[in-house]
């Protein structure tokens, strides 16, 4: 084993034991970088090559040297005798929508190819100040529009570090993806209807979705305002919980951070899960798309491999001692999609206006007559195809006439989402549930190019992670298990508001009941080259 | 399917957005905006009862979980030459743009 492949809290304790150097941490994560990674995603890539097919394409800007200024300022405060922190010496890759102060900040768009962010956003400067050192900043979905990382202006884009003809899912796909490959052990990503839990269950890492709030917004690239959570994408659950315990806690920059206390994360990580109820709800066993021929909803079942690897996730459990409740309903998930193509897209409308090539960010060359032709050329071609269609659609959505026919409606319908969770998570209710536990995704990660350019069926990618934002309840997802081809499968637990340290505990406990299966064994191919 | 998005509105839309489009962009975007409208429309047949209010967030804030509402006091940035190095066009600490088009009110 590579230092790179080690867990973050084990880097932590050997760098704070004097066993091992920050700097030799980082330069055994820059080798890895440089084996499997290949090169970085740029506006003008020209052609997509064999060998990038081969590669994971996880980093827009390695900052290696200011990594490496971290990394020397972590070991220099070992030899003096200081303690850097829980995150001492762990290398970070930092989805690239959160700002980091003199690095270039994109959000994946051509409209911030040249910003530069004066300051740094307080869940990275939080995980600094604990030690963690920032390897560099990975790709994304423009703006986070997307759940595959193909809509990025910077191509390649990733790829799945377990099959590299498959997409990481998205849109914090390039972290999820360097930290399934060993690039990076830790990556902060953000999750607006999925985007960490999704790409950790199609990378075969864990991701939690913080409860809205429990994380500061303050220097994120703003999507869905009212939805957006920054979260850790991480290899187990111990690093996830180590990673949170830094980031989480109420923030003066950002208002809705929320004032309440953070819990000992790792104090209740082994606890176990002894007289737990822990729920199943027919509800994620079934996937709905939309027929876009006849305009009708279709259900389907789930595919069988991630119902079974639930249904055994369950029995893991209920031999640990949970008591596990079949058929919780939970009968408005299947509205989260319809509600969220709405509320997103009027919330992102209303954050993309402020790119016009006036304050920063891309300005365009050609000759204009006037201000509004240069918005109109500056947004035109800085913008990509997901950017311009969430523009239209939360104009149209929310316009004086439509307004209460879609977006009050879909603002209901949150609140009709919410009752779902309140009734289940209820003390005194009929389920009096700890969490329930889902399958992550409807499918295992899709073939590149298998579902691009639809963007109704791509939103559907979410539908069984969008309901937990839209109630702004935790969710974690955990690797369960491979399917027939070799692609991991993510199970998910959802906890009531601010119970991060349950559902955590809930997943290490399911750690620890497979730990001895042969799947955990498996390494993702890209790193086996 | 009948475009609900039609020409007309598309094109009133992306005056309003500020985007200047290709004509690939134009056909590609309104064909996506009505196919997600169709998905859209599965919202007007969930029965919604008088008492159901919009949530403008999931978590409910209260006392318990908001923060106090801090002094009305400016702080200044510690290095604002950073902020007016991102602007496009600058001239003597004033941001430059365009012709700003002049309409007379009526």
């Amino acid at each position: 084993m590579e230092l790179c492949d080690l867990s973050a809290y084990e880097m932590s304790r050997m760098v704070r034991q004097r066993e091992v150097s920050a700097t030799e941490i980082l330069h055994s994560c820059l080798e890895r970088i440089a084996r499997v990674d290949g090169r970085p995603g740029s506006l003008t890539p020209g052609e997509i090559t064999e060998e990038d097919r081969q590669r994971v394409h996880a980093f827009l800007n390695v900052t290696g040297e200011r990594a490496l200024q971290q990394a020397q300022a972590i070991d220099q405060k070992i030899a003096t005798g200081e303690d850097p922190g829980p995150l001492a010496g762990v290398p970070v890759a930092v989805k690239d929508l959160f700002c980091v102060k003199d690095t270039l900040t994109t959000a994946a768009s051509r409209i911030l190819s040249n910003f530069r962010a004066p300051y740094t956003a307080t869940p990275v400067a939080r995980m600094e100040a604990a030690g963690a050192v920032t390897i560099g900043k990975v790709n994304l979905d423009e703006f986070a529009y997307g759940s595959s990382n193909e809509s990025s202006a910077y191509q390649p884009a990733p790829r799945n570090p377990w099959d590299t003809s498959r997409v990481p899912g998205g849109s914090s796909g390039g972290g999820a993806a360097a930290v399934a490959a060993g690039e990076a052990p830790l990556s902060i990503g953000t999750d607006t209807s999925g985007s960490i839990r999704q790409p950790a269950a199609f990378c075969g890492v864990v991701g939690l979705k913080p409860t809205y709030g429990r994380v500061s917004r303050y220097g994120l690239i703003a999507f869905a305002s009212s939805i957006d959570s920054p979260g850790p994408i991480a290899r187990d659950v111990t690093d996830t919980a180590l990673m949170l315990q830094t980031i989480a806690g109420v923030d003066p920059a950002d208002a809705t951070s929320a004032a309440v206390p953070v819990d000992d994360y790792l104090a209740a990580l082994e606890q176990g899960v002894k007289g737990m109820r822990i729920g199943l709800s027919p509800d994620y066993f079934r996937i709905t798309f939309f027929d876009p021929e006849t305009g009708e909803a279709d259900q389907q079942p789930l595919p069988a491999e991630i119902e079974i690897a639930v249904r055994r996730a369950a029995e893991v459990l209920r031999g640990m001692g949970a008591e596990i409740i079949e058929d919780i309903p939970m009968p408005n998930t299947v509205y989260g999609i319809p509600a969220y193509f709405v509320v997103s897209r009027v919330e992102a409308a209303s954050n993309l206006h402020r790119y016009d090539g006036v304050k920063y960010g891309v300005r365009t060359s050609e000759p204009v007559h006037d201000l509004r032709q240069m918005y109109r050329k500056s947004r035109g071609q800085g913008f990509g195809r997901q950017p311009k269609l969430r523009i239209l659609m939360g104009m149209y959505v929310s316009a004086a006439q439509y307004s209460e026919q879609y977006y009050n409606r879909a603002l209901k319908v949150r609140t009709l989402i919410r009752r779902d969770f309140d009734a289940v998570f209820d003390r005194t209710g009929q389920y009096r549930l700890d969490a329930l536990l889902t399958p992550t995704t409807p499918t295992t990660a899709f073939p590149m190019g298998a579902v691009y350019g639809n963007s109704v069926l791509m939103q559907y990618a979410d539908q069984l992670t969008v309901a937990a934002n839209h109630a702004g309840v935790p969710a974690v997802s955990v690797p369960g298990g491979l399917d027939e081809q070799s692609l991991p499968i993510g199970i998910q637990f959802i906890g009531s508001d601010y119970s991060e340290a349950k559902i955590l505990r809930i997943g290490r406990s399911y750690e620890l009941g497979t730990q001895d299966e042969p799947w955990r064994g498996i390494k993702p191919s890209a790193v086996r080259v | 399917m009948s475009d609900e998005i039609n020409l007309e509105v598309f094109q009133h839309l992306v005056e309003l957005a500020a985007l200047e489009l290709t004509a690939e962009e134009a056909e590609y975007l309104r064909a996506q905006l009505n196919q997600q409208l169709q998905a859209i429309h599965q919202l007007s047949a969930i029965p919604l009862e008088g008492d159901v209010a919009p949530a403008a967030h999931g978590v409910h804030y209260d006392a318990a979980n908001s923060q106090a509402l801090r002094q009305d006091e400016w702080l200044p940035f510690e290095d604002t030459a950073a902020i007016m190095g991102q602007v496009p066009e600058v001239d003597g600490g004033y941001v430059v743009v365009p012709d700003i088009p002049h309409t007379t009110l009526e």
